[in-house]
């Protein structure tokens, strides 16, 4: 018993676990995770008095449900975190059951999917959870044979004793766990990674069973008894209030049961004002829509365009800028003594999301005052506050069921169709699914703010770069915060190689709502300055990828802190992993072995973010009449010492990449009159089937602890296009969309 | 209006406003909902069912149009998830988020039910319509390869009832 003894070591206040019984004989394991200090959760902290965390049940048939915590979006996490508990509970894969969780933040902590966060977050702790049930089931096997549990093994659900050549299933030992002390989580023993049985296999998606044969799982597939629909039909300029509707005769028309006028609170954040109709079906709600006659009160906004912008950011370009972010050494001086020096002024477009299921929640607020929600959410606790704030509800009162998503992409870190459906469902008095048209999705987003990079630059004699400066215009109110998704950090690449450097940024106001797009910041910041180093190798005569590896390799000496506003900073990147990937891109897409043809060339990027490290290049044709042809893309990424699950590890980086190719090839979104432009998929392209060209992907192995894989590899992908087409043609894009430009050359 | 129409193999008649898509007929007073909304335009392919055994957008298919029609969904496609391209999307674990994929094994099983061995450029032609936001497109393609293969073994082994043609 002492090895069964030492096991049940008290437990400290962070470290808790423990069991309880549940109906069938099963048991029941909980813990209390540690946070993850340096996570990037765009969700609650922990509270501190969480007590109750359950993962795994166990029958006595031996069947074994894992809870999945986190909310799935089709990166894979559903799949990947229960893989972690099963590896070190030494659960046999095929008899593992996967159950998505509720939101319950007290015992599952980080319930979000932003920030690519779920594997570095969840790594260590989900492997604990999974080791401590397997020493509770060794300690009841060893109490039942009175034998040490040192002597004992596991192997896919059972406990072997060798020496006696006695065994017993998980599902016979389950009862008999519960009664066994819990393991501390802080110092269970996890497996060496040689001894990895499911962790690093190529592991089908859990749902992909029910997703072939059209199950219902995702938000928009719920249904309530008693249930009406909902749609919600906003202003189209953001934040526009209603001035007066028709609501009285839309209650007239054939199936609504309801249209009101909802106030919505201040701000583009929160319930935004509209009118509701709810009816016997979508369709009705749908089709009453189209005969609701609403005066709208635009507001202040009514008057902007993304053309005023972009005069705007042209006017702040030569002024003076509002603030330094950081400044290295003496630019001006370098500039003037640079032998070459490159302007060049860059511009991205506002993006929507698309998700493919359009936003939808289902609510119904019961007699008892409390509401239940089921929602397509990335960041579920989120919007429990912010129904909670809104409807002046306690959350406790709240129960959220986390349905699949439809995709995500950052777009439902917002819960705007969460709130709307909450007040709608308490206005209703009955179980409502709201759901919004393809055109609310688009003209309703928190987009992927537009950026302006005005670049200066100059390299010496020796072709090495001395002079760096960009002005970066963006958004945010009163010249002061930047909006969110719109901020550049004082570490971007290439500071701390350049001598003399500088990131300056003005911003202008926005009434337009942004927000965090798939590896959000750097999906438009690689673009702009991999492309601007790109002119500099070219201005320095030199190799494109040699020359961002000469750069990297050189370091400044004693790197000065960062001035300015966001003060010194450390490294956030290793520059010997950045050099790793572009090496290793390097030797599998052939580059620079053979001579290609003029209108024919490949582009490299490299970019860091989310802990990933990632190079990329394109190859591209582009015909004299200017048809750009992208013929294949080779991808070499660090993501640390492991790929957990291959199998859509490789679905992950391939969806990125080509995500990043739509995004350069035809995606804008633009504001006309306060209001957004584009409407459905004939006007917002996503990318189809004959434009998927070929992707290959290659990891870097290290040592060092894995990181998550839903984001770093789609920023450099349109970087690495643009200068496959410069290579090609000659022609910088500055730019994006590329559609609409002339690409003509010869 | 009253419509009559087949639907996976079971006679129904529905109640519904004429001018009502297929799309939310099916939805949501069949409730089946695996066929699924995505752009109501005819733009993304994630409504795709079989109208008489050729693919069609069901979200601007409107329900008085479908008297007598023959229509299949993703629940009808087989029995069991059985079909060729049901074995071949799980097998290469294709979907990420699932969402788009009902609509593209519909159109990829009507292909195959035409073009029992498509080339890439086939594929192109039948699948451009078809949308998928996690871009797996590349995965598609190898999966429709694949139950190509998986159709023709079975014909092959005389078990023709699995030749993929749906019902």
């Amino acid at each position: 018993m002492s090895a069964s003894e030492k096991m049940a070591t008290p437990v400290s206040r962070r470290d808790f676990l423990r069991v309880s019984a549940i109906a069938g004989g099963g048991i029941l394991l909980a813990s209390y995770i540690e946070p993850l200090g340096a996570m990037e959760t765009l969700g609650s902290a922990l509270p501190a008095d969480a007590t109750l965390n359950a993962y795994i049940r166990i029958t006595a048939d031996g069947l074994i449900t894992i809870i999945g915590k986190n909310p799935e979006v089709g990166q894979g996490v559903k799949t990947m975190l229960p893989m972690l508990i099963a590896e070190e509970l030494d659960a046999d894969w095929s008899k593992v059951r996967v159950e998505q969780g509720d939101l319950d933040p007290k015992n599952y902590p980080g319930q979000v999917a932003g920030g690519s966060s779920a594997t570095p977050g969840n790594w260590l702790s989900m492997r604990r959870v999974g080791a401590a049930a397997r020493g509770m089931l060794v300690g009841a096997a060893a109490a039942q044979w009175s034998v040490p549990a040192a002597e004992l093994e596991t192997e896919k659900g059972v406990v072997w004793h060798r020496a006696s050549k006695r065994s017993a299933s998980y599902g016979d030992l389950a009862a008999k766990a519960v009664a066994i002390p819990a393991p501390d989580l802080a110092t269970v023993k996890l497996k060496e990674p040689k001894d990895f049985k499911i962790i690093g296999q190529r592991i089908r998606g859990v749902d992909v069973p029910n997703i072939v044969r059209g199950k219902p799982m995702f938000g928009i597939d719920v249904t309530v008894p008693g249930m009406l629909y909902a749609t919600f039909v906003k202003c189209p300029v953001f934040a526009g209030k209603v001035a007066s509707a028709n609501v009285e005769a839309i209650k007239a028309l054939p199936g609504v049961t309801h249209a009101f006028v909802v106030d919505g609170t201040p701000g583009l954040a929160g319930l935004q004002p509209g009118v509701a109709i709810v009816a016997d079906s979508w369709w009705q709600a749908r089709s009453a829509r189209s005969k609701l006659k609403v005066t709208w009160d635009e507001g202040t906004t009514a008057q902007q365009s993304s053309t005023g912008f972009a005069a705007q950011a042209a006017a702040f370009s030569k002024a003076a800028p509002q603030r330094n972010v950081r400044k290295d050494g003496d630019v001006d001086a370098a500039l003037a003594n640079a032998a070459k020096t490159v302007k060049g002024d860059y511009f991205y477009p506002f993006i929507a999301h698309a998700s493919l299921e359009p936003q939808n929640c289902t609510a119904h607020m019961q007699a008892d005052g409390k509401m239940e929600i089921w929602a397509p959410s990335q960041a579920p606790d989120g919007g429990r506050t912010l129904v909670a704030r809104t409807l002046g509800l306690d959350a406790a009162n709240i129960t959220v069921h986390l349905t699949r998503g439809g995709g995500g992409f950052g777009r439902r870190l917002s819960n705007d169709y969460m709130v709307e459906a909450a007040w709608i469902a308490k206005v209703a008095g009955a179980p409502v699914k709201l759901l919004w048209t393809r055109e609310d999705d688009i003209q309703h987003d928190f987009y992927r703010p537009a950026g302006f990079h005005h670049f200066s630059g100059g390299v010496d004699a020796a072709g090495k770069i001395i002079a760096w400066r960009n002005h970066f215009v963006s958004f945010g109110e009163n010249g002061q915060a930047s909006a969110p998704g719109a901020s550049l950090g004082a570490t971007e690449f290439p500071a701390r190689f350049v001598p003399n450097f500088a990131i300056d940024q003005s911003v202008m106001p926005l009434g337009v709502p942004t927000g965090f797009l798939r590896a959000p910041g750097s999906n438009g910041i690689a673009f702009a300055t991999q492309s601007f180093v790109d002119e500099l190798a070219h201005a320095a005569g030199k190799d494109p990828l040699q020359f961002r590896i000469d750069l990297l390799k050189s370091p400044i000496p004693d790197a000065p802190p960062a001035a300015g506003a966001n003060g010194p900073q450390p490294a956030p990147y290793d520059a010997a992993r950045a050099i790793a990937v572009l090496e290793l891109v390097r030797e599998k897409s052939g580059w620079g072995k053979t001579a290609l043809p003029k209108g024919t060339g490949m582009g490299v990027a490299f970019h860091f973010s989310h802990r990933g490290y990632f190079a990329e290049v394109a190859k591209a044709s582009v015909s004299k009449d200017g048809k750009l042809t992208i013929e294949k893309v080779w991808v070499a990424g660090d993501i640390g010492s492991q790929v957990i699950n291959p199998l859509n590890a490789e679905n992950q980086v391939q969806g990125s990449v080509l995500d990043g190719l739509a995004q350069a090839l035809g995606q804008e979104i633009t504001i006309d009159k306060g209001r957004v432009v584009q409407q459905n998929f004939d006007d917002f392209p996503l990318l189809r089937f004959a434009e998927a060209v070929p992707v290959e992907v290659h990891f870097v192995s290290n040592s060092i602890a894995p990181t998550g894989l839903g984001e770093p590899a789609l920023p450099p992908a349109p970087p690495a296009l643009c200068n496959a087409i410069f290579a090609a043609t000659g022609k910088r894009i500055r730019t994006l969309p590329l559609s609409g430009q002339d690409l003509k050359w010869g | 209006m009253k419509v009559s129409f087949k639907i996976n193999g079971q006679q129904k008649t529905v109640d519904v406003p004429g001018d009502m898509p297929l799309l939310w007929t099916i939805r949501d007073t069949l409730d089946l909902k695996g066929t699924k909304f995505g752009c109501g335009l005819s733009q993304c392919g994630a409504c795709t069912v079989h109208l008489n055994g050729a693919a069609q957008r069901s979200c601007m298919t409107p329900i008085s149009s479908v008297q007598g029609a023959n229509i299949t969904t993703i629940e009808g496609l087989s029995a069991n998830g059985t079909h060729p391209v049901q074995r071949a999307w799980e097998e290469l674990d294709v979907p990420q988020c699932g969402y788009c994929q009902a609509g593209q094994m519909m159109s990829a099983s009507a292909l195959l039910a035409r073009n029992p061995k498509p080339s890439d450029s086939n594929i192109d032609d039948a699948m451009n319509e078809n949308l998928c936001r996690c871009a797996t497109y590349l995965r598609i393609r190898a999966a429709i390869h694949r139950a190509a293969e998986l159709q023709s073994q079975a014909a092959d082994g005389g078990a023709s009832k699995g030749n993929g043609r749906g019902q």
